[in-house]
């Protein structure tokens, strides 16, 4: 059952406007996979009204992890919740990220921007569990945004910053320090998440080298399982794209399957 | 034991609460989630003759209370509806109900006359009401003569019993459901969104690339309520409640007010297992108030002395 009522908060670890939740969830933990996520009720009204799409950040036996960023009122009233109280999920959604055993031994690179580090530490471990090895490239605005670089440090991974102003690591956008990256090596595969801008930019990167890559999309979503087709984006499936659902036919697709909209 | 057979003479249900349509995709979405063969019946998704498009994104704007939706009937046609979903459909003992369009009279002709062709589906609900599919929401819901038209050629075309469902967009949903009568409808649901729009004053965008979408959910409820109350008083055929019910509470205020059934829509979204939750509570109400049937309770509304005889 992909549902459950009555997750228990075990922990509310606050860096600013990021949090990270610890989640105890027997039903929901089991079998979830990087790249996937829950739809969270942050309260019990109807304001708001929604469940928030949140991926997940972390798993280690019964307990999830999801670490966000306060951007809105909903995402301003998870915060609010507390060690202890029951949380409302439903889940793990989606379609996750793919890599197949070709994969060990070899370089990947995983390139986070902001809050959309969340699901690549969960990516991390299960690359590098498989034998495959792991680099993170983490961006942010300032210092302040990469409230998760010392637990990437920590957990042993190889990890690079950058932050737009300087404040920490490289002086730059992420995908400035990943065109410095590749230059010394090129990975055998790219993960990333992030704004849409910086993925886009990723994407580009990525097919001038050739390099395979995945990315994992974030959408306002109305049920997150398929109901409502709300959540669409343009998708190629070897024809010549459709609105398809990011909640269920991703929300990681491949870098040849995303038709980037322009902005105007 | 409470009775929650619902008998709306041309359909027997188990009980009075069905999925609206647009908000439980085919049916089979939720069926992780619940136990299908629990609900009264399942109004699927709306479909057209071919698979269709959509509107661009953004399509969805959350506000207080309400969620405005500009999906544009995205779906998949009744070939592939047919073909691979209504098959599996079959295998439950739910009332399955197939949500009606049409962008012409032909296309509906086309799409009951195909479906006419397939077993398992008890009856159509005719969407004259979509408010996002041409501009400013324009819809043959919003004409009596339109809809007096159009309901008679689909009765005509289908073997089926047609319920339609009506727009809330209108001045007097009254005279709209009557043209529906007349034409020979055998029930009527309602009330589809209503026609709504958000900006976002950063961007000053419209919160969908729509611009204009349908507001649902428990916003909308009171409103409504009343039209549901008003169509129930005009007309003889049975009516079917909806918008904004996420609760036994809430569903029990439109079968008080006349409708013989509801369906929930955007509740289902928020929790998956609204509906059964819904029955449960109105069972409950029932059960607490010595009610041994549901249909005990249909268009019980006691009006004030003020109002009444008047």
């Amino acid at each position: 059952m992909p549902k459950d009522p009555a997750a228990k908060i075990i922990r509310n670890e606050e860096w600013g406007d990021y949090h990270l939740f610890r989640i105890e969830s027997a039903a929901v933990t089991p079998g979830s996979q990087p790249g996937q996520f829950l739809m969270v009720r942050v309260n019990d009204s109807i304001y708001p009204l929604l469940r928030r799409p949140l991926s997940i950040h972390a798993r280690e036996r019964t307990i999830l992890e999801i670490f966000f960023k306060v951007t809105g009122q909903g995402t301003a009233l998870l915060a609010q919740r507390k060690e202890g109280q029951e949380l409302d999920i439903l889940g793990p959604l989606g379609k996750g990220f793919a890599w197949d055993a070709g994969l060990k031994g070899q370089a990947v690179l995983l390139v986070g921007g902001g809050r959309g580090i969340a699901p690549l530490y969960f990516l991390a471990q299960e690359l590098r569990a498989s034998g495959v090895r792991v680099k993170v490239l983490y961006g942010g605005r300032s210092l302040p945004d990469l409230a998760l670089r010392q637990k990437f440090e920590k957990s042993g991974l190889d990890v690079a910053c950058s932050t737009d102003d300087g404040t920490h690591g490289f002086r730059g956008v992420v995908t400035e320090l990943l065109q410095e990256e590749i230059k010394k090596n090129i990975p055998a595969a790219l993960y990333a998440c992030g704004p849409d801008p910086m993925m886009k930019k990723t994407a580009e990167i990525a097919g001038r080298k050739k390099i395979p890559a995945q990315f994992s999309l974030e959408s306002m979503m109305g049920c997150g399982f398929g109901a409502c087709w709300g959540c669409v984006k343009r998708i190629r499936k070897g024809d010549a794209g459709a609105w398809r659902k990011i909640c269920e036919d991703g929300p990681v697709f491949s870098a040849e399957e995303i038709v980037w909209e322009e902005e105007n | 034991m409470v009775d929650l057979t619902t008998d709306l003479g041309f359909m027997k249900l188990q009980n009075p609460v069905l999925a609206a349509s647009g908000t439980f995709g085919y049916g089979l979405e939720y069926e992780p989630f619940l136990d299908l063969n629990a609900l009264g019946g399942i109004v699927v998704k709306g479909l057209y003759f071919g698979p269709r498009e959509g509107n661009p994104p953004p399509r969805l704007a959350e506000t207080a209370g309400g969620l405005i939706n500009a999906i544009g009937l995205q779906g998949v046609g009744v070939e592939k509806f047919a073909g691979e979903i209504l098959p599996q459909l079959r295998k439950f003992w739910t009332a399955i109900l197939v949500n009606v369009c049409g962008s012409n009279d032909e296309e509906y002709i086309k799409v009951i006359e195909y479906l006419d062709r397939q077993e398992g589906i008890v009856a159509y609900e005719l969407n004259i009401s979509c408010p996002n599919v041409e501009q400013n929401g324009v819809c043959p819901a919003l004409d009596s003569d339109r809809t007096f038209s159009l309901v008679q050629l689909a009765k005509q075309s289908s073997r089926r019993p047609v319920v339609v469902k009506l727009s809330p967009n209108v001045t007097d949903i009254a005279e709209i459901a009557q043209a529906a009568e007349e034409a020979g409808a055998d029930g009527l649901s309602l009330i589809n969104t209503i026609l709504a729009m958000a900006v976002d004053i950063e961007t000053r965008r419209p919160k969908l690339a729509n611009v204009f979408g349908g507001l649902s959910g428990p916003a909308i409820k009171p409103i409504a309520l009343r039209m549901v109350y008003q169509v129930a008083s005009a007309v003889d055929i049975p009516v079917i409640g909806m918008g904004g019910i996420g609760s036994g509470a809430d569903a029990l205020e439109f079968l008080i007010a006349g409708a013989r059934a509801v369906e929930v829509g955007t509740a289902n979204f928020i929790d998956p297992t609204a509906m059964v939750k819904i029955v449960r509570e109105v069972e409950d109400f029932c059960r607490r108030n010595d009610l041994r049937k549901i249909s005990e309770i249909i268009g019980t509304l006691k009006l004030w002395p003020s109002k009444k005889g008047g």
